[in-house]
């Protein structure tokens, strides 16, 4: 590598220990490095998440009066939390199910194709999954706030 | 599996490395089946979608056997990626398996509340 061949060369940053506070916001990730820690967090958040999925499954499908509460839950609210946090939460999941999804279909891709398996590739396929993730977020988050 | 027993026996590591790594994928594979299904269902519905379509579509045996089996799946396909989770950035062994303790009890309530709100239907 040119830092062993030329000494004088540019300084580069060493990371042996890497610091939440020092290191990280100086960290610069590549695409694919976004995409997979970007999965890893989607995928807790729906896990976090599980018992809202399960009860908007529950009240969106047991009976009209809970289908109707269902409903009511993104305009009047649940509980004490108003309607446009819970749109705001519901737009969360939207984002980390298409993430996880695309991501995980690149996974799937790379596995099965050993011609995917390239550094070129992988960088194009981050920036298609994060393009297409947020893309489809906005789109989906569009409607679910009544845009159109 | 590996063999556990005379000289042959694997000495290191635990062992269900490429079982999780096949089964996330095999849910994982499910769970895109299920979403196209349910996706497809409401594309091609005519009109708006309100309640009975909604539960209409949950209702026939076929579709409750799809769900059952992606309910399951989601949970052993969540419980690897979490457990990776764990085992990658938490070091102390006791918070640890506190962890990996309250994954399993979260995922299997909530799997047993989806199946109980999918069955009465």
């Amino acid at each position: 590598m040119s830092h062993v061949e030329n000494p004088a060369g540019k300084q580069r940053p060493e990371f042996r220990n890497i610091n939440a506070f020092k290191d990280l916001p100086t960290y610069r990730l590549p695409a694919a490095g976004w995409v997979s820690i970007l999965h890893r967090i989607s995928g807790l958040l729906m896990f976090l998440l599980l018992p809202f999925i399960i009860w908007m499954f529950d009240k969106s499908i047991s009976s009209e009066i809970s289908f109707a509460k269902f409903t009511s839950a993104f305009t009047l609210g649940l509980g004490f939390v108003p309607g446009a946090l819970v749109k705001l939460v519901v737009l969360g999941l939207i984002w980390a199910f298409v993430h996880h999804l695309i991501a995980g279909l690149r996974h799937l891709w790379m596995d099965t194709h050993h011609d995917a398996v390239s550094k070129e590739f992988g960088r194009s396929s981050a920036i298609v999954t994060l393009a297409l993730s947020v893309g489809l977020t906005v789109v989906l988050g569009a409607k679910l706030f009544g845009l159109y | 599996m590996s063999v556990n027993f005379g000289s042959q026996r694997t000495v290191v590591g635990a062992h269900y490395g490429w079982r999780d790594w096949l089964a996330q994928r095999v849910t994982a594979v499910l769970m895109v089946i299920f979403t196209l299904v349910v996706l497809l269902s409401l594309i091609f519905t005519q009109g708006p979608i309100g309640y009975d379509t909604w539960s209409g579509l949950f209702s026939g045996q076929f579709m409750k056997a799809l769900t059952l089996v992606v309910i399951i799946s989601l949970g052993y396909h969540a419980w690897v990626g979490v457990r990776d989770i764990w085992m990658d950035y938490i070091k102390p062994v006791g918070v640890r398996l506190a962890l990996e303790i309250f994954s399993i009890v979260w995922l299997v309530a909530c799997a047993g509340w989806a199946v109980q709100v999918l069955w009465r239907l």
